[in-house]
């Protein structure tokens, strides 16, 4: 299976073709059947490369699998070459193994939309899938590029998919003086994908540019030849390059300060979020780090950007990831929070716990996603928090689902989230006890905030009644997956447990052919007394910001509610996200905006106009096209490239 | 003693030949038939013949006809790309021609006709013969924007440009009369070879006719300042029309461009024409890009789509090198697929009443016709630079050209550029995907892939947009040997 990896991404794309065209005639059975089948052949034959790979001695596990000769010109020689190593095929089976899921739920999930809108999302789901494969087994920096672009492009789609949507107002937080702090609205799905798109491409800009950079010092493209010569660059070099990659993950990752995309990307559909979340898209910024880590071995400035920049973002997200009102929402900012510590974890070098909290993460973000999906299937797609309450009584499988979710999250002891936390907080510690400090509150505002949400959601009394009685539970197609996906949450961690347990981490020793051969080997700085105090020490907070949660928002509302009060500016920041889309909106959105129109208008018309006759406001009437010419236009024009012309002259005679 | 006459050597020329006798023929058949439409596909014939023997000339001949002409490789190429497009404009018109009612002989014959002069510009090696070749493509370009004299936009389109093309021509023939004063000639290598060895260094007589002459080239390319003309006659003219000369008159403008700078004022005024065309590059790249954002109609949209191309082009041509030219030509040939194919799907959304599209008639295209607008997506994505598309190649090798040349920052507004021009044609995206259809079914005219020419055109761009993104080895080998 290993020289026929191409079909994980061959089997997806053929899902879309069949889909994309014959899917309308084709009728919803078929369609999902396609959908997950074409996935599930990808899952499978990732699984069999894997095991294969792994019959192979160590230092031979790493496969190129060379398609075509992309291009050639001069000395530069790019081919549509896929690699299959321990890094690759690890990401493989985790974006299918998951995305694998996330379409079974979508068979029920996506079960009300007429048979055209059905065919449609399991085509993109299918090519958002693809694309993301051939991302992480591309085997140079292009093809990397190619699945890192059209990932963009589908999540655009996705996201915008219920395109007939608006934006959705939401009711303003009173508290308990009375007064009201309004909420920013909930933007719009197609304005969403654009937004993705857009804010994303930013990102990319960076990354191309680093593309370049490296093509332009190594002169060539490929990984293995790339990393081979690494060493022998300047150090000013290797840092340029590293950073303008990451400016792309920055971009892709949603961390600061291109954060603002993610949230919104919640207009989706909900399996699309999971998508998005839990197996495709963001995590290929933390793993494109990973991947280029020979790079960022040689570049200590942008590791230490990378770890800094993870840290920050995890608190930062965390923080407003408190007082959200929109159940999706406060999963969304603790994704971001979440890529947070594996940006952390990579940026000060251990990938292993990057790639490992990447997995768990991938585990029970889905979970969570999918668990929220149902309660706004049961719904009827309300998912402010506020008008919850009490569901765990109607809705018993997706609330216990929810809760192992929850606890993987909040790093509760012996979850997967626990143990991949904890290994990238251990790390930390090693590197700098500043950046653990900064992940360790950030764990304890991560126990906080996901408690609030599952104990206002699906704890205590409901709060509105009629919505209440409507729900039910959903049907075993959608709750299947949960169920899976809570046993891989539950014992996610048992790929990478603790060394201080004293049983071999699997996924760090599977990983170590990757990472080791560049990486100096592993080297312990810390007693075991400090690891056995590090780890009680995770424990510790995941529990006290659990109870502290039960105690604000099961016990004494009272207290959380005048404390609201007491901290109304706080709040008011936290609800509107550190303003930071308001000033991107000022700055970029109308500030972009104006300059084009001038320059369209201003400048094409208006301005010359101004200059020539003040007639010009007859052209802005109606039907435009005789008045501009009756109006004289063509001297305008004319004066305009006279003016070129002369410039043009000066500039090249008097130099 | 006896005169002694040339010898004729017509073999550069036989393309041109094929097609200016095609053009005649076509007319000449218009007398005779009924049908226009059999016309469209005469000349299409014509067009392919031409082709036919373009391919046999390669890799090309010496000059000839008094080193007058030369079809070396590069010529080829460009007529490679002038046919192509002419070949798309045939199955466009041939469609949209007859829904407009707008069928008539002459159409085709004078899209024939200004293919000739692109044909001519292009193996021209004396700027009399650029001249020649320039007025003889852009004189039927003129007709043809008028060409749907029902509508007052196309008329007024077909003054705008005959009015300041002639404007243009003025400063071009005055920099033809200015360099034949500094250099004694209009041979486009004598005048080199003169500039280089016998010229004054820093002649201000052949600079200002070195600007003068790139005011005429800026303005059949559309460079920022002498673009005005562009969104105003791209969205008057007859869709199909702007189809054919967004490409075709945009290429041959290029394609001798590059022969003048690089035969005619290198490697004398090498250091002068690169900083102005660096600076013209930039300018119109973030000009068109910026101003594309606002605009509202999509043929206006896509007119300054083609003015931040053009200056992407231009990238190329300010690399001053083999690598530069080649992803020129890379660039117009990309070029030619996505643009033509865009606007072709603009003629297949443009009502039988309409003259031009705004974006809300591309509302929910993805129901209407999923084939069409999955087309116009590749179009669209391709503009942007995605890959594995044949527009990221061509934005590659042109930018790639410019850091090598030592204008990095030129490749780093390029990559800016391309970016921020995301915006604008994701915007047509969300329209044909994230929007309920506005218009009722029965309004729609019902495009039927399977039989119509239109569908035809685009299909073919659209295959070109991707195969050649994902085999893009096949041009770049051509390339090698221009």
């Amino acid at each position: 299976m290993l020289h026929s990896i191409w079909l994980v991404i061959a089997a997806p794309l053929a899902g879309v073709l069949l889909n994309g065209l014959l899917g309308r005639h084709l009728g919803r059975a078929f369609v999902g059947l396609v959908g997950v089948g074409s996935v599930g052949v990808s899952f499978v034959v990732g699984a069999l490369a894997l095991i294969e790979l792994g019959a192979l001695p160590a230092a031979e596990r790493s496969i190129g699998v060379g398609m075509w000769d992309w291009i050639t010109i001069g000395s530069l020689q790019v081919g549509m070459t896929l690699r299959a190593d321990a890094l690759s095929l690890w990401m493989v089976l985790v974006v299918s193994g998951v995305s694998l899921l996330i379409h079974l739920y979508s068979v029920g999930y996506m079960g009300h939309e007429d048979e055209r809108m059905f065919a449609r999302f399991f085509a993109y789901l299918n090519l958002f899938v693809a694309s993301m494969l051939l991302l992480v087994l591309a085997d140079n920096y292009l093809l990397l590029y190619a699945g890192w672009e059209l990932v963009g492009v589908c999540s655009y789609l996705l996201i915008g998919f219920w395109f007939h949507k608006g934006d959705e107002e939401q009711a303003p937080v009173v508290l308990v003086d009375g007064s009201q702090v309004a909420v920013p609205p909930n933007l719009n799905p197609p304005d969403s994908g654009k937004k993705a798109f857009i804010v994303t491409r930013f990102g990319d800009f960076g990354f191309a540019l680093g593309v370049f950079l490296i093509w332009s010092t190594f002169g060539t493209l490929n990984f293995t030849d790339v990393f081979a010569a690494a060493p022998q660059v300047p150090t000013a070099t290797i840092t340029a390059i590293t950073l303008l990659l990451f400016m792309g993950a920055i971009g892709k990752s949603a961390q600061l300060p291109l954060s603002v995309w993610l949230p919104d990307a919640m207009a989706g559909p909900t399996p699309v979020s999971a998508l998005i979340h839990a197996a495709t898209m963001v995590t290929a910024g933390v793993y494109m780090v990973a991947r280029n880590h020979v790079l960022y071995d040689l570049a200590p400035t942008s590791s230490l950007v990378v770890a800094i920049v993870g840290a920050v973002t995890a608190l930062y997200a965390a923080t407003i990831a408190l007082v959200q009102v929109d159940l999706k929402r406060v999963l969304a900012y603790s994704t971001i929070s979440q890529l947070g510590y594996m940006f952390l974890a990579v940026g000060v070098g251990a990938y292993a716990a990057g790639m490992f909290h990447l997995t768990t993460h991938a585990f029970f973000k889905a979970l969570l996603f999918l668990a929220a999906g149902s309660v706004m299937h049961a719904l009827h797609d309300v998912i402010d928090i506020r008008r919850m309450g009490g569901l765990r009584r109607k809705m018993p499988v997706t609330w216990l689902t929810f809760l192992v979710g929850a606890l993987a999250l909040a790093g509760f002891p012996l979850t997967a989230g626990f143990f991949s936390k904890d290994e990238i907080l251990l790390k930390a510690f090693e590197f700098s006890p500043w950046l653990w400090a900064v992940g360790l509150l950030t764990a304890l505002v991560t126990a906080l905030y996901t408690f609030r949400a599952l104990i206002v959601a699906f704890w205590g009394q409901p709060r509105d009644w009629p919505l209440y009685e409507k729900a039910h539970e959903s049907p075993p197609i959608m709750t299947a997956p949960l169920a899976i996906l809570a046993i891989l949450a539950l014992l996610g961690g048992l790929l990478g447990l603790p060394i201080v347990f004293g049983v071999p981490n699997w996924l760090s020793e599977w990983l170590a052919p990757i990472f080791a051969a560049h990486a100096p080997a592993e080297k312990h700085m810390l007693s075991v007394t400090t690891e056995w105090l590090l780890l009680g020490i995770s424990a510790a907070v995941a529990l006290v910001g659990i109870a502290l949660a039960y105690w604000l928002y099961a016990q004494r509302g009272d207290i959380t509610a005048r404390l609201t009060v007491t901290l109304r500016p706080i709040f008011v920041l936290l609800i509107n996200k550190y303003y930071l889309d308001d000033i991107y909106n000022a700055v970029f959105a109308r500030g972009g905006q104006r300059l084009a129109a001038l320059l369209a208008q201003g400048l094409d018309k208006a301005a010359i106009d101004g200059i020539v006759d003040g007639g010009a406001r007859l052209f802005v009437r109606g039907g435009a096209w005789l008045t501009q010419f009756e109006d004289g236009h063509i001297p305008h024009y004319a004066l305009g490239m006279f003016v070129g012309a002369l410039v043009l002259v000066a500039y090249l005679v008097l130099r | 003693m006896r005169p002694q006459l040339p010898t004729l050597d017509l073999v550069p020329l036989y393309p041109l030949l094929v097609v200016t006798g095609w053009a005649v023929l076509v007319l000449l058949a218009d007398l005779f038939v009924q049908h226009k439409r059999a016309l469209g596909y005469l000349a299409l014939t014509g067009v392919i013949v031409a082709a036919v023997v373009t391919v046999a000339l390669w890799p090309g001949v010496p000059t000839s006809f008094q080193n007058m002409a030369i079809s070396d490789g590069q010529a080829l190429f460009f007529n490679l790309v002038f046919l192509v497009t002419g070949a798309l404009g045939l199955l466009v018109a041939i469609e949209y021609l007859e829904r407009k009612d707008l069928q008539r002989g002459e159409y085709y014959a004078l899209l024939m006709f200004s293919l000739a002069g692109m044909i001519a510009m292009a193996a021209a090696e004396d700027l009399l013969i650029v001249f020649l070749g320039l007025e003889m493509m852009s004189v039927a370009l003129y007709v043809l924007s008028g060409s749907n004299q029902r509508d007052m936009s196309s008329i007024e389109a077909a003054m705008k440009y005959f009015i300041l093309g002639s404007f243009a021509s003025a400063f071009f023939l005055y920099g033809i009369a200015l360099t034949y004063a500094a250099a004694g000639s209009t041979n486009l290598a004598q005048i080199g070879s003169w500039l280089s060895g016998r010229g004054i260094p820093k002649d201000p007589v052949a600079l200002t006719g070195l600007s003068l002459l790139l005011v005429g080239f800026g303005f059949k390319v559309a460079l920022v300042p002498f673009h005005w003309w562009t969104p105003d006659v791209y969205q008057g003219a007859p869709t199909s029309v702007t189809a054919f000369m967004s490409v075709g008159a945009k290429a041959a403008g290029f394609a001798t461009l590059t022969r003048v700078l690089y035969s005619a004022f290198s490697p004398t005024f090498t250091t002068d024409w690169v900083t102005v065309a660096a600076v013209l590059a930039a300018v119109t790249m973030t000009f068109g890009n910026l101003a594309a954002l606002v605009q509202r109609d999509v043929k206006r949209l896509l007119g300054y789509s083609s003015i931040a191309h053009a200056g992407y082009v231009l990238v190329g041509i300010a690399a001053a090198s083999p690598v530069g030219v080649r992803g020129m030509l890379f660039y117009i040939l990309a070029y030619a697929f996505m643009t033509a194919g865009a606007f072709a799907v603009a003629c297949a959304v443009e009502r039988r009443e309409q003259s031009t599209t705004t974006l809300a008639d591309y509302a929910g295209l993805a129901q209407r016709s999923p084939l069409l607008a999955a087309a116009m997506l590749l179009f669209m994505l391709s503009l942007i630079g995605i890959p594995p598309l044949i527009g990221f190649w061509s934005k590659l090798f042109v930018f790639r050209a410019a850091v090598e040349a030592n204008l990095a920052w030129l490749a780093v507004l390029g990559v800016l550029n391309s970016a921020l021009s995301a915006y604008y044609y994701a915007g047509v995206v969300v329209q044909m995907y994230l929007r309920e259809p506005g218009r009722s079914p029965a309004e729609e005219v019902a495009f039927r892939p399977w039989r119509s020419a239109l569908a035809v055109a685009v299909f073919l761009a659209a295959a070109a947009t991707v195969v050649l993104g994902l085999w893009p080895g096949a041009v770049v080998n051509l390339l090698m040997g221009v």
